[in-house]
C-alpha cells in the first residue's frame, strides 16, 4: 500500500497543476512560475549528477541548455510552423501534438552529444582545468548560436505559434504538462542510475578516482554516461524553454549567469542530494519572483543569501543526505526502493 | 604455466629506473613476498602489474594472457586485485557500497537497465548485496554495512580494503603492506586472515611488508629488490642469511 503513497502524491500534483491551468484557476503567471520550477528543477537535478555526485566543477551547464532549446525550437517551427527561414510548415498542426515529445528528446540527444565535448577532455583532467573546459564550451556554444544559428544574437522566434497551433487543435497546457512529465523523468533517471552499482562509480570517481579505476570501475564509461545523462537533461530543459510563452530565445540567455543561476541551486540544495536540488530549485525561482519588485538589487540579495549559506552550512542545506534521512518518517511517504538489507536473511 | 608471469620488468620514471629488469613467476597458490629498504620500488611493480603504470619495457601475462597495455579496471577483470600502501577507500560512501562497486565489471545488466531497474537488474543487484554482506561477513565486518567508510576504526578499514580487494573476484592478490600501522594482536589476526581467505577463494597472493614477522610466517618465497634491482630470491630462511639482504635491509639485528 505504502509503495503507492507517491506515485499517487504526484498524479495529484500533475492533475491539480494541469487542471488549475487548463481552468483558468491558475492565470497566466502562475503558469509560467511554475513552468519555470520544473524546467529549473531538471538543471538542477541534472547539473548535481556532475557537481555533486561525481565531484567534477561543470559551470557551464547552460550552454547545453542552449544546444537543447535551438535544437529542438529550430525542429518544432520547421516542422509546424509558418516561419521566414523555413518557409511553410512540413507536418499538419495536429501531428505536434503528439510528435511534441520527439522534438524534447531531440533537443536532448543533440545536448548529450555536445556532453561529450566535456567528458572526453574528463579522462585526463579534473578540478579547476575541467571547470575552465566547461566554461569554453559554454562560450562555444554561445558564440556559434549567435554566429550561426538563425536570427543570430537578437534571437529566434516561432515557437510561440507552434504552441498555439497545438491548443487550437486541442486546447491544453501541453507545455506545462510536458514540462511536468520531464520533471519526473528527470527525477527518476538521476536516482535511479545513482542508485544502481554502475551509478554508484560516479560517486567512486568523486571519493578516488584512481583506486576507483583500479578496483574495476570502468572510470571512462561512467563518465561519459554521467556526462552525457547530465548534459541531455539539460537539453530537455532547454528545449521546454525554447516554447516558453514568452515565444523567443536567444544566445545571450544562456551565458555563464545562467549556469551560475543553477550551480548556485545545487550548492544550495546540497551536493549528491536530489532532495535539496528539489527545494532549493522551487525555493529559489519563488525566491526570484518575491524580490522582483527590488529589480537590479535582487542580483545583491541573492550572492548574500549565497554566502550566507556558505558560511552556515557550507555543504548546503541537506549537505549529501536526502529528505528521507534527515526525517526518516517521511520514508512512509516517499518510501525508499533501496530498503535496509537484513544481513542475516536471505 | 605459471599464473602470474612478470618477465624483464623495467620503468623509468624520467631518468630515474625505479625499476629495472624484473622477473617474477607466481604458481597458483602461492603466497610470495616482496621486500626491501624504502624506495626500493616495490609498489611501483605492484603499479606495473596492475595498470596503474604502463611499463617501459617487459611483459606481464596472466595464465599467458598479456596485460601490458591494457587499462586498469581491465586487469583488474583479468584477476589481479590489490589493496594500497596508504588506505584508499571511498570514504563518504558507506562500507557495503564501497564493497559492491568493486563487483563493477561483473554487472551483467545493461545500461539502460541501471536506469529503468527491470527485474533482472532488481535480481542481480539483490545478488550482488548479498554476496558483499557475504564479504563483509567473512572479515567480521557486517555490522559496519551501512556505516560510512572514513568513520571505520583504523583496522577495520584495512579489512574492508581487503575485502574490497576480493570483490573484484582476483584469482591474484596483491597486498601492499597490509600490516602496516597495526599492533601485534591485529598483526596475528592478519595472518590469520590471509591464511583463511588463500584457502576459501583459492588465492595466489603477492605481498609487500615490512613487519618481518609478517613475511617470513606466511610467505613460501621470497624476493627482495633495492633500487628497483633485484638483490635476492628465494626461502625465508635462505633470505635471513643472504649477506646481501643483511647489508641492503635486515641489518644485523633483525632477528
Amino acid at each position: 500500500m505504502r509503495k503507492f503513497y507517491l506515485p499517487l502524491m504526484v498524479l495529484l500534483l500533475f492533475v491539480v497543476i494541469i487542471g488549475g491551468s487548463w481552468s483558468g484557476i491558475l492565470n497566466d503567471y502562475y503558469q509560467l512560475v511554475l513552468l519555470l520550477i520544473t524546467i529549473n528543477i531538471i538543471l538542477t537535478v541534472s547539473l548535481n549528477l556532475i557537481n555533486g555526485y561525481m565531484g567534477e566543477f561543470s559551470v557551464g551547464h547552460a550552454g547545453f541548455m542552449a544546444v537543447g532549446a535551438y535544437a529542438a525550437g529550430l525542429l518544432s517551427v520547421w516542422l509546424f510552423a509558418e516561419d521566414k527561414v523555413f518557409g511553410p510548415p512540413v507536418l499538419p498542426a495536429a501531428w505536434a501534438i503528439p510528435l511534441f515529445p520527439v522534438i524534447l528528446i531531440v533537443g536532448a540527444i543533440a545536448a548529450s552529444l555536445v556532453g561529450l565535448l566535456v567528458a572526453i577532455p574528463s579522462f585526463r583532467t579534473r578540478g579547476d582545468y575541467l571547470a575552465i573546459i566547461t566554461l569554453a564550451v559554454n562560450y562555444i556554444v554561445k558564440s556559434f548560436l549567435e554566429n550561426f544559428a538563425p536570427g543570430g544574437p537578437r534571437g529566434f522566434v516561432g515557437m510561440k505559434r507552434v504552441m498555439n497551433n497545438m491548443a487550437d487543435v486541442f486546447d491544453a497546457p501541453w507545455l506545462l504538462i510536458w514540462a511536468f512529465i520531464g520533471m519526473i523523468v528527470t527525477i527518476l533517471v538521476i536516482r535511479n542510475f545513482v542508485s544502481s552499482t554502475f551509478g554508484k562509480g560516479v560517486e567512486a570517481i568523486r571519493e578516488d578516482e584512481i583506486a576507483a579505476e583500479l578496483m574495476s570501475v570502468n572510470t571512462r564509461r561512467v563518465k561519459v554516461v554521467a556526462f552525457m545523462l547530465s548534459c541531455g537533461l539539460a537539453g530537455l530543459a532547454g528545449g521546454l524553454f525554447a516554447h516558453w510563452p514568452g515565444g523567443f530565445i536567444n544566445p545571450s540567455t544562456f551565458t555563464i549567469l545562467k549556469s551560475t543561476e543553477v550551480m548556485v541551486m545545487v550548492y544550495l540544495g546540497g551536493m549528491g542530494s536530489i532532495s535539496g536540488s528539489i527545494i532549493t530549485a522551487i525555493g529559489f525561482t519563488l525566491l526570484l519572483e518575491f524580490l522582483r519588485p527590488l529589480g537590479v538589487f535582487k542580483w545583491v540579495v541573492i550572492p548574500l543569501l549565497l554566502v550566507v549559506t556558505m558560511l552556515v552550512r557550507p555543504s548546503g542545506i541537506l549537505g549529501n543526505k536526502e529528505l528521507t534521512d534527515v526525517f526518516p518518517r517521511l520514508r512512509a511517504v516517499f518510501g525508499s526502493e533501496e530498503e535496509s538489507y537484513a544481513p542475516a536473511s536471505d | 604455466m605459471p599464473l602470474l608471469q612478470i618477465k624483464n620488468l623495467t620503468h623509468w620514471f624520467g631518468g630515474l629506473r625505479a625499476v629495472s629488469d624484473f622477473n617474477l613467476n607466481l604458481q597458483e597458490g602461492e603466497i610470495v613476498g616482496l621486500i626491501g629498504p624504502n624506495g626500493a620500488g616495490k609498489t611501483t611493480v605492484f603499479n606495473l602489474v596492475t595498470g596503474a603504470y604502463k611499463p617501459s619495457e617487459g611483459e606481464v601475462r596472466i595464465n599467458g594472457d598479456d596485460l601490458v597495455g591494457l587499462r586498469p579496471h581491465q586487469i583488474t577483470a583479468q584477476g589481479i586485485g590489490r589493496t594500497f600502501q596508504t588506505i584508499r577507500l571511498w570514504n563518504e560512501l558507506t562500507v557495503l557500497d564501497n564493497i559492491c562497486i568493486a563487483y563493477a565489471s561483473r554487472i551483467q545488466y545493461s545500461l539502460l537497465d541501471s536506469i529503468l531497474h527491470g527485474k533482472g537488474y532488481q535480481q542481480e543487484e539483490r545478488q550482488i548485496k548479498k554476496r558483499g554482506m557475504d564479504l563483509l561477513a567473512v572479515f567480521g565486518l557486517e555490522e559496519y554495512a551501512q556505516e560510512l567508510a572514513k568513520n571505520l576504526p583504523y583496522g577495520a578499514q584495512r579489512r574492508v580494503e581487503i575485502a574490497r580487494a576480493l570483490a573484484t573476484e582476483p584469482r591474484v592478490l596483491l597486498l601492499d603492506e597490509p600490516a602496516a600501522g597495526m599492533n601485534p594482536g591485529e598483526i596475528g589476526d592478519l595472518l590469520g586472515l590471509i591464511r583463511q581467505i588463500r584457502q576459501d577463494f583459492g588465492l595466489t597472493i603477492w605481498v609487500i611488508e615490512h613487519q618481518m614477522r609478517v613475511i617470513m610466517s606466511i610467505c613460501e618465497r621470497i624476493k627482495v629488490i633495492d633500487f628497483g634491482e633485484t638483490i635476492a630470491d628465494g626461502t625465508p630462511v635462505e633470505i635471513q642469511n643472504n649477506p646481501r639482504v643483511i647489508d641492503a635491509y635486515l641489518g644485523e639485528e633483525a632477528f
